[in-house]
């Protein structure tokens, strides 16, 4: 029997995500050893065409990391959608916009602008913006588009598991690759990896008081040092609204937690919640007051939305321009 | 999250025409030929009346004929009929809350004025409850014990009524009066309308009997301050103001108010509104019940600015004698009290007439309120039933009586005080029975409606007192120069609008029929008592006509005047409030809505986030599982902690996330 | 109804009080605006920003939260959860380009009738004046992007374009 065949692909994003193929370390070559990779851009040389030439389904899984933001992810991601039999949304950026879905907060102009013409790193008064085709000597070659908007792969196509994390870690990787390949799958649109928020394991926990009454929000850098849990010092952290599995590295690392993993299966915006979470603990009463403590938390898209604007209700900034 | 499965959802749908209070301004049919096509939907009908006997038979039967899992009734707002459905739905076969009621009368047909804005807004609520009723779950009432013993606030006539009524039928009352003695505003009444019964004469064998009941623990000179707990089982604490008498042991006999050092009364008398004097050391009336005197520290040389000198003889200690019953250093105490059910009798408080200005009064003696007047002729009042002025001698040949002082008026009260007009008859008839004097009734509008109150007013007619129709513009005592007989007068100006013109006409008295108000603390009272205000700031029922002396919480009871102005057989009668409490107590439990939260046990993270949100700690932190758990004892269901869960494992019954979200996409989801 | 464009508010109601309130507004006959579907809850600290989100999605053009003046929630401090989410969230709509006026917060008590008729009414017109928020609407309208993708890139495999290192676009030179 012929082993099955898996592919990697990278669309919107950095690269991290490929990294946890590597930090699987020794299990990889395990994993070579039971499947054939048919696509991995990364780290060995395959071409469009080979995979458009094979047959439908014929990709047992392919595992997709980064958000689609341009009009040749959108196609990868509809190619492999149709080549294989499982697409998992692999990281943060596929599961729910990750860091590029940030974006969402911009039109397309203004990212362009910012870009090719006003960042500070550009050479003064050069105005170049990328072409989508150009033509020199009777010769075309074209790049893709920009969207719009940033979205989950499932915004583009359809879904059956998601790996979770910023990048997702080893331990869930070989989770979801092992359950592939003893076949013992989950209900499909399952978040591979427990469906209960971070505290549970973080090793904070213990110093959680039982009245938070905020009355300061201050920032990580502030109280790096000590042991407590981070929301009894006042510091957002976003592990009551965020999924377990990571096991509480940043914490433990000394860092709040930041939201990758989305939130649990029972929450349509974890934004929305830990909004919700925080707000309610505040001691002030006063409309006035309740201002001055939430003064501290001067950027809530970015601070509570900062992986899930793409997948969180609204999606995106409402008053942008969409051009055609 | 479990949702029910398709093929066992099948709802009903009624629409309720109530006569033509909704149908009148939202097309029934239409919005029943909308919904039947809605999924799940497999039966849509529309209805004359759906609580009706035969409305609610008729969900009874479609649930056994049609095989209904589910049903909606679109009528009037569930705080009236959603209790009658559950039980039609019950009894039908189905658990209660596989129900959900749309509320189109008070939030449809009766606010809007265009029928197609109001039918489309039917079919949206409709949508919405087909939606949300798929989602619903089964769920059972809890019950709660009651605990067995009541409390009554307040001891005028509707809380010694009440707690009458408790204690005959065997059951342990406490009745807490925050003045020396019980008895109320009645109490100082001398006659009652239209019978003229002398008021003491019904009131203080009502009042001796509750004192000595076996089964009334009379708390007079005491406060509640605080009601912890919940329904059916509530802590009171009740504060007791030192009266510096120990009560067991005073019998009442008074010997201490006759060796008083003041040898004379000089004190304003606060029961008769002031007009007579006591001692520091006093009993308020006659009649009071208990029989036991109280000290004034304000006015007792014993002590000054509150603190004990122990300057004074205390001849009343030596008076007192072997009885001991005095003793200067009793402090506040507060007394804990078990109680399952409250019965809120708090009454009302007199309009300050110094609030209209025009009317003179505090400004020209010779203008008294109504409850003066009460005490002037009652016999046992400060003048013994002598009707006189200011002065304590003039006889008053002339009295002018105001309506609607501090009623039916824009500036001060909007509303009818309802008892002032018969009260004004009444003091009418007995001022002229004591002076034989002129007497003029200045009126807006002549409000006699109650059994026998038309005759009387009839029978004042015929004893000769006057009644001018018109709102009194001023009372001053400037007389028009060529007028002499307005020297030294009171001159009512008035319009007189059955003759026509403005009149001037000078009395030697002039009365003001004040009206009834909310009390000054009955915002704290509510405050305690978790209920609601109307917006006079009378205390709200919970249905005017359905559940005249219930409230907005189980097992807590209106009476008398706390609700809004009534006259003393309306505060009696609705003291049988105390009837509705009786119930309760003998059934023993209190059904309460399930809609309490519980946590998720294995999703629940433990983050704490919650414990703080619940203002009746009913989350609690397992150590040992390191999870958060709900008391639902201690829920009561308002669903702050669901809301505040950041992942989502709080959920509450009734209003579960999934159940609101699918009521937002119905509202949402007609085109 | 006129057939032109009408505002659609999604409220809140506190079962205590400005539920009651509305109750009180429909048996005085007080008259005022359709526009507003009510969702009976407990307390407003029962609103979860999730809710007013979601209704906004899909395609509330205001929300309105109704719960029962301060001092005076029938479950002590739920008013005040609500207030503190409130305050935050209405930044956050902002930054999200949602005009702030589509958010109302409003205490309501059970005697407050009149004020319900007044909030609502206001709350209307305002909405009327900023025009829809039409959230459905603009989901569609950012999702053409990929329609008109899949339907180029139908065309080109139709076309079977040997030039396919990468999909060409409609897109002018510049984007």
């Amino acid at each position: 029997m012929s082993k099955p065949k898996v592919a990697f692909y990278w669309c919107a994003s950095c690269g991290g995500c490929e990294e946890t193929v590597v930090d699987l370390a020794e299990d990889i070559l395990g994993v070579v050893e039971k499947v054939d990779i048919v696509l991995w851009p990364v780290a060995m040389d395959f071409k469009y065409k080979d995979i458009e030439a094979m047959a439908d389904k014929s990709i047992t899984a392919t595992f997709l990391n980064g958000a689609i933001r341009s009009t040749e992810q959108e196609e990868m991601a509809r190619l492999l959608r149709r080549k294989s039999v499982y697409l998992i949304a692999y990281g943060a950026c596929a599961h729910t916009g990750g860091i590029p879905a940030l974006a969402n907060q911009f039109s397309r102009e203004q990212i362009l602008k910012f870009n090719y013409e006003d960042a500070p790193t550009l050479v003064k008064g050069e105005k170049t913006r990328p072409l989508t085709s150009f033509t020199e000597e009777g010769r075309t070659v074209s790049l893709p588009a920009l969207h719009n908007v940033v979205r989950t792969l499932d915004q583009v196509v359809d879904v059956d598991y998601y790996v979770p994390g910023c990048p997702p870690t080893p331990k869930i990787t070989r989770a979801a690759v092992n359950a592939l390949l003893e076949g013992k799958l989950p209900p499909k649109g399952t978040v591979i990896g427990p469906d209960h928020a971070l505290c549970e394991e973080c090793e904070r926990k213990d110093t959680k008081p039982d009245k938070w009454d905020f009355v300061e929000f201050k920032r990580p850098h502030q109280k790096l040092m000590d042991e407590k849990c981070f929301l009894a010092q006042g510091v957002v952290c976003m592990g009551p609204a965020t999924r377990a599995g990571c096991e509480a590295q940043c914490t433990a690392g000394g860092m709040p937690c930041t939201g990758c993993f989305g939130g649990t299966s029972r929450v349509r915006d974890q934004g929305a919640k830990i909004l919700s979470s925080i707000c309610s603990n505040i001691a002030a009463k006063e409309e006035d007051e309740i201002d001055e403590t939430l003064a501290g938390i001067p950027d809530p898209v970015g601070t509570f939305y900062r992986y899930g604007l793409a997948k969180s209700i609204l999606r995106r900034k409402m008053n942008l321009p969409t051009n055609p | 999250m479990d949702k029910p499965t398709n093929q066992n959802i099948r709802i009903g749908f009624y629409v309720c025409h109530c006569g033509s209070n909704i149908a009148a301004m939202v097309d029934c049919p239409a919005v029943a030929k909308y919904v039947e096509t809605l999924p799940h939907v497999v039966l849509s009908r529309d209805y004359k009346y759906m609580c009706s006997d035969p409305g609610q038979e008729l969900i009874q039967k479609d649930i056994a004929e049609h095989k209904l899992t589910r049903v909606v009734v679109a009528s009037c707002s569930p705080l009236l009929h959603e209790h009658t459905f559950r039980g039609a739905v019950e009894a039908g076969g189905l658990n209660p809350f596989f129900f959900h009621m749309v509320n189109i009368r008070e939030h449809d047909s009766w606010v809007h004025t265009d029928k197609a804005e109001a039918t489309t807004k039917a079919k949206e609520l409709a949508h919405a409850a087909i939606m949300r009723v798929a989602m619903h779950k089964a769920l059972e009432v809890k019950r709660v014990p009651v605990h067995p013993d009541a409390l009554v606030i307040g001891g005028g006539i509707a809380g010694i009524h009440a707690a009458m009524t408790l204690a005959n039928a065997g059951k342990k009352v406490f009745l807490v009066e925050r003045e020396p003695s019980i008895g109320g505003h009645m109490a100082k009444f001398d006659k009652t309308f239209p019978t003229l019964d002398c008021a003491a004469c019904i009131l203080t064998p009502k009042m001796s009997e509750a004192g000595s009941h076996p089964n009334i623990t009379l708390l007079s000179y005491s406060e509640v301050t605080k009601l912890d707990g919940y329904v059916g089982n509530y802590t009171v604490t009740v504060k007791r103001k030192p009266r510096y008498i120990i009560e067991d042991k005073c019998t009442g006999c008074q010997e201490c108010v006759a060796n008083c050092v003041y040898k004379e009364a000089k004190f304003p008398d606060e029961f008769n509104e002031g007009l007579g004097k006591r001692k520091p050391v006093y009993i308020p009336f006659p009649q009071a019940t208990p029989q036991v005197v109280v000290i004034d520290p304000k006015t007792c040389l014993n002590f000054r600015n509150g603190e004990l000198t122990g300057k004074c003889k205390k001849s009343c200690v030596t008076a007192c004698g072997e009885k001991q019953a005095i003793d200067f250093n009793q402090k506040e105490t507060f007394l804990e009290l078990k109680v399952g059910t409250v019965i809120v009798t708090t009454g009302f408080k007199a309009f300050d007439a110094k609030r209209m200005p025009q009317y003179g009064y505090g400004k020209f003696p010779n203008v008294f309120t109504a409850l003066e007047i009460e005490r002037l002729v009652n016999s046992s009042g400060p003048t013994g039933g002598h009707v006189v002025l200011r002065d304590g001698k003039t006889e008053p040949k002339s009295i002018g009586i105001i309506h609607c002082v501090g009623s039916r008026d824009k500036k001060t009260n909007r509303w009818c005080s309802r008892v002032c007009c018969m009260y004004s008859l009444k003091l009418a008839h007995l001022l002229k029975e004591h002076t034989g004097a002129e007497i003029y009734n200045f009126y807006i509008d002549m409000r006699t409606p109650g059994k026998g109150y038309e005759e009387f007013y009839d029978k004042l007619l015929e004893e000769g007192v006057h009644f001018i129709r018109g709102r009194v513009g001023e009372v001053t005592d400037w007389a028009m120069s060529k007028e002499e007989m307005e020297k030294g007068k009171l001159v009512i100006r008035v319009e007189d609008t059955l003759a026509g013109y403005v009149r001037r006409i000078p009395f030697d008295m002039v009365v003001l029929a004040t009206g009834l108000e909310p009390q000054e603390d009955a915002q704290s009272i509510r405050r305690m008592l978790n209920m609601s205000c109307g917006t006079e700031g009378f205390f709200l029922e919970r249905h005017p006509k359905l559940a005249p002396v219930s409230t907005f919480t189980e097992g807590i009871f209106l009476a008398g005047c706390c609700q809004g102005p009534r006259d003393i057989p309306d505060s009696v009668a609705q003291a049988g409030a105390a009837a509705e409490a009786l119930v309760l107590i003998d059934k023993g439990y209190i059904e309460q809505e399930p809609n309490t939260a519980y946590i998720l046990d294995d999703e629940c993270c433990g983050c704490k986030s919650c414990i703080p949100l619940c203002p009746y700690t009913a989350i609690t932190f397992d150590a040992a599982k390191k999870k958060a758990v709900i008391n639902e004892a201690l829920c009561k269901g308002c669903g702050t902690c669901v809301a505040g869960c950041p992942s989502g494992s709080i959920v509450q019954n009734l209003f579960d996330d999934e159940e609101i979200f699918s009521e937002i996409e119905g509202v949402l989801a007609h085109e | 109804m006129s057939n032109e464009w009408q505002p659609r508010i999604v409220a809140f109601f506190c079962n205590w009080c400005t539920y009651t309130a509305a109750d009180l507004a429909g048996v005085s006959r007080l008259k005022y605006a359709s526009n507003t579907r009510v969702i009976r809850l407990m307390c407003s600290g029962r609103v979860d920003p999730q809710f007013i989100l979601d209704a906004l999605a899909k395609g509330a053009d205001a929300v309105l939260i109704g719960g029962c003046h301060p001092f005076d929630c029938h479950y002590a401090e739920g008013n005040y959860k609500c207030l503190r989410r409130f305050q935050l969230l209405k930044r956050m709509l902002a930054d999200m380009g949602i005009e702030p006026e589509r958010l109302r917060l409003e205490w309501i008590s059970a005697a407050e009738g009149e004020k319900v008729k007044r909030v609502i009414n206001e709350m209307t017109a305002a909405v009327r004046a900023l025009g829809p928020l039409g959230i459905p609407q603009k989901f569609a309208e950012w999702d053409k992007e990929m329609e008109q993708f899949t339907a180029h890139v139908q065309a080109a495999e139709a076309l079977k374009a040997p030039c396919a290192e990468h999909a060409p676009t409609q897109e002018p030179a510049h984007v």
